[in-house]
């Protein structure tokens, strides 16, 4: 397992493969899922998604927005490399890749 | 199933829907309407809803609900056909939503989503229930005011007349429900669209943004227990006899029994491929308890020996004898040398193919090898099911429903009106889920275990008892003259277990001696659709091919394929050439000119072109290679299809660039490979996917503008991609590609 990257979630701000993760790992670390990220999906990085409308099967695209916003909050300004460098263990069999990179670049833009 | 009705907030209504709908899935576009999603709010019973036809539904507040016939996995279709029903509808968008249809064929069609035909099967159809719904609207407005319905007009979703009267659909929704439906509605001209060719957003976006339960993984129900199967550890094998009393002590197991999928003599239609029908089935509380368990099972195995399937045929049934054995690749391409060799079946031939090669001055022959590739969608396999005496309920991930209900209905010996299924977003299809195996499967659970059961596979289950695109070989030679004119054209493929050759494509009808031959070796490895099967190995093969060729013949590779087309156009060879040399040129000179090939400017790429014609559409790419880290990698690609009429821009392009990276992916990792009947491979860390670093930086897409129907888009930008990347690695490493996947090196061998 965490070959995929599609479970991914929050461990307090770092993004994790919750199929990896023993929950003694935890610890009083907060564990945040996509459905923690925002109420009503409107975290930057969601917003970003939506804008370049990245999904295709959309199975994929929770664990990529969790790993998004875990280097968007390390790396506000990542640069493409920092981009594959964090995004490389999420797949996506669609090959959405490119709107992705796009919205990651506009949520960080839309930060400020 | 169970729903409870409560209150009338947003949660209620979904509830109420499933009710209404018989399934799990509500799909509301929250997203593209904030208005729309404060009606439904308001909203209390779905009974309240007016249906104009089996499409469309519209409630008095003017709400309009549209059903997708076709299940989803990523193509958009639960976007791009709704959007066809209300063009012609003239609604407002901002006031559709969009529902996933259960499976009903009488109602919906026929609700398959494969082949690159969703839009296309619907173009007519959908447009039809649309213009008649519109006009069965005006038609009540006409009554209500008594003025002639020809004075009516209907525009984004108001009725209006020159007097001064207007009114909302939704107001005259219950009056026009009344009317008698219209035939032979005249639809509208391209140029008056205002939603079709216009991109509209993902109507399921906020859902897939915000993890929202849309897949059939997260399906959960009342009681529901988890089923896996222990299939066999090789094609070839079965099982013998267990030993379960190590797993029946793991906590939160409920059962644990052999089945039997098909009974003897069970006819199969096309698309009841299964890979193993002796099933081992642990079932339990848990996914985790299921796993844990099936991993203390005892089990013997055997070989299956030659078997026999029955299967439908054109003519009744016939037998198919299925080989034994434990088949390894290594033995496979030995196999499948010596059969290249032997003859074959004669697919077409024109002219005198034999004295062109007899007379020629140069032969180019080249033979091309791919693997099994496994479809490895995001989501494995899975399928919910309860069946109980009287009927059976299905919910899960589905490119075809209605294939499998006969299978079901013969299985569990219920009439097709006793079984309902609901169709959830997939995680991807490709091929895959339109075979239902899976489904059936579930079925037998749980029947056998008299509760709602989920039928989950894991990700190695998922890899290893795959209905794979099949192995592939074929061997094209190329007769020159002494001028360096191509003379005579011949291609033999091959493959297990079925040959891949389009005898009537392109170049036939382009050259005057050409010959094409097909030969098959039977296996017991389950083969099955993969986007454009055939074509995706032909396109590599085919398209390495002829820029060999182009190269010997000292031309250019697009300039040689045009001339070619020339030819076909102005005075073709043969009768039944499938496809439209002037539409095929024109991807060509467009991606040439988008590409800017042969100028300047682009010193810095190793460049590879390839087109291809498959399932009614013509695409074709430049593939711009550089070096990055010792390694080829493909970092800018410009593509241009020609599919007609686009129906929702934004979203095909992203097809597009999605069909791109599938196909460089598939090109430089897919291969699955067996040795003793077992595969290889079995999760991602042996099985390559594509990642975000190595897929490129820019996929330009353009789509050829005319206004043919539709036709289809899912498959045909995916297999000239492979020859794309062959040729590109040619400029870039100096060596020819013959063998999938592809290496830098290719003296390196799997
Ligand atoms: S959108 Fe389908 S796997 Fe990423």
């Amino acid at each position: 397992m965490a070959q995929c990257g599609a479970c991914t979630v929050h461990l307090g701000d770092t993004a994790v493969r919750s199929c990896q993760l023993p929950v003694s790992a935890v610890g009083k670390e907060a564990i945040t899922t996509i459905e923690g990220l925002s109420a009503k999906g409107d975290h930057p990085v969601q917003k970003a998604w939506l804008e370049h409308d990245v999904a295709q099967c959309g199975y994929c695209q929770a664990g990529q927005i969790m790993s998004a916003a875990s280097l968007l909050k390390s790396n506000p300004k990542p640069t493409d490399a920092d981009i594959d460098a964090a995004m490389s263990g999420n797949i996506c069999r669609c090959g959405t890749y490119l709107r992705i990179k796009e919205a990651i670049k506009s949520a960080s833009t839309n930060n400020g | 199933m169970k729903t409870t009705k409560t209150t009338y907030n947003r949660r209620s209504f979904l509830k109420a829907s499933m009710l209404a709908g018989g399934g799990m899935m509500l799909s509301v576009s929250w997203l593209s309407s904030a208005k729309a999603a404060d009606k439904l709010e308001a909203l209390n019973v779905p009974g309240q809803w007016v249906e104009l036809n089996g499409y469309i539904q519209i409630t008095p507040d003017n709400v309009i609900r549209l059903l997708c016939p076709n299940p989803e996995f990523g193509q958009n279709v639960m976007t791009s056909l709704p959007m066809m029903l209300a063009e012609e509808l003239d609604a407002d968008w901002k006031n559709v939503v969009v529902e996933m249809g259960p499976h009903d064929n009488t109602k919906l069609g026929p609700q398959f989503t494969g082949g690159s035909n969703s839009v296309r099967m619907y173009w007519k159809p959908l447009r039809e229930a649309g213009a008649a719904a519109r006009q069965m609207l005006c038609e009540a407005a006409a009554q209500t005011w008594n003025v002639p319905v020809g004075e009516v007009a209907a525009k984004a979703g108001v009725l209006s007349h020159s007097s001064g009267k207007s009114a909302k659909y939704g107001e005259m929704a219950t009056k026009a429900a009344t009317v008698a439906v219209p035939k032979g509605m005249k639809l509208k001209s391209p140029k008056d669209f205002t939603i079709v060719r216009n991109s509209k957003k993902n109507v399921e976006g906020l859902k897939v943004i915000t993890g929202k339960p849309l897949f059939g993984l997260d399906y959960r129900a009342d009681g529901m227990l988890i089923a896996m199967i222990q299939h066999p550890p090789a094609f070839g094998m079965k099982l013998k006899s267990f030993d379960a009393s190590q797993t029946l002590k793991m906590p939160g197991i409920k059962d644990v029994f052999s089945l039997k999928l098909y009974e003897d003599g069970f006819v199969q239609g096309g698309f009841d491929t299964r890979t193993f029908n002796d099933l081992l089935v642990v079932v339990g509380k848990s996914t985790w308890e299921v796993m844990n368990a099936r991993k203390k099972l005892l089990v013997q195995w055997e070989p299956t020996g030659d078997s026999k399937d029955t299967m439908a045929g054109r003519d009744g049934k016939r037998e198919v004898t299925i080989p034994g054995g434990l088949e390894s690749t290594s033995a496979q391409l030995e196999k499948m040398q010596e059969m290249a060799k032997k003859p074959a079946q004669l697919l077409r031939k024109d002219g005198d193919p034999e004295t062109a090669f007899k007379n020629a001055a140069q032969i180019i022959e080249r033979t091309y090898n791919a693997p099994f590739l496994a479809h490895n969608t995001m989501e494995p396999m899975n399928f919910f099911a309860h069946v109980t005496d009287d009927k059976a309920v299905f919910v899960g991930p589905l490119q075809a429903p209605g294939w499998v209900e006969p299978t079901l209905s013969k299985v569990l010996n219920l009439p097709a009106d006793k079984i309902e299924i609901q169709m959830t977003r997939m995680g991807g299809g490709f091929g895959r889920r339109a075979y239902a195996h899976y489904m059936t499967e579930a079925a037998l659970i749980s029947k056998k275990v008299k509760a709602p059961i989920k039928l989950i596979y894991t990700r190695e289950d998922d890899m290893t008892y795959g209905i794979y695109r099949p192995m592939y070989t074929a061997t094209y030679r190329a007769a020159l003259d002494a001028n360096k004119n191509l003379i005579g054209f011949h291609v033999k493929g091959g493959g297990i277990p079925e040959h891949p050759v389009h005898a009537n494509r392109f170049p036939a009808g382009a050259v005057d001696n050409y010959l094409a031959e097909g030969w098959e070796i039977p296996s017991n490895i389950t083969i099955g659709a993969f986007r454009a099967p055939r074509s995706n190995f032909n396109a590599a093969a085919e398209q390495s091919f002829l820029d060999e060729v182009a190269e010997a013949m000292g031309k250019d590779p697009i300039e040689l394929r045009l001339e070619l087309l020339k030819r076909a156009k102005e005075n073709p060879v043969g009768k039944n050439n499938e496809y439209d040399p002037d539409r095929y040129a024109g991807v060509l000179t467009l991606v040439r000119d988008k590409s800017n090939w042969n100028k300047g400017g682009n010193e810095k790429y190793h460049r590879g072109v390839a087109a291809y014609f498959c399932h009614n559409s013509y695409a074709a790419h430049v593939v711009d290679m550089v070096t990055r880290d010792g390694q080829p990698y493909v970092e800018r690609v410009f593509s241009v299809i020609d599919c007609g009429i686009v129906v929702n821009p934004d979203s095909a392009k992203n097809m597009v660039q999605g069909a791109v990276v599938d196909g460089i992916g598939n090109a430089f990792y897919g291969a699955l490979t067996h040795k003793n009947g077992a595969p290889e491979q079995s999760n991602f860390h042996n099985y390559r996917l594509i990642r975000h670093n190595e897929a490129p930086k820019q996929i330009d897409v353009h789509f050829v503008e005319n206004d043919i129907d539709p036709t289809g888009l899912g498959e045909p930008p995916f297999p000239p991609v492979f020859g794309a990347v062959a040729n590109a690695l040619y400029k870039t490493t100096g060596k020819r590609q013959y063998n999938q996947p592809f290496k830098a090196d290719p003296e390196k061998r799997i």
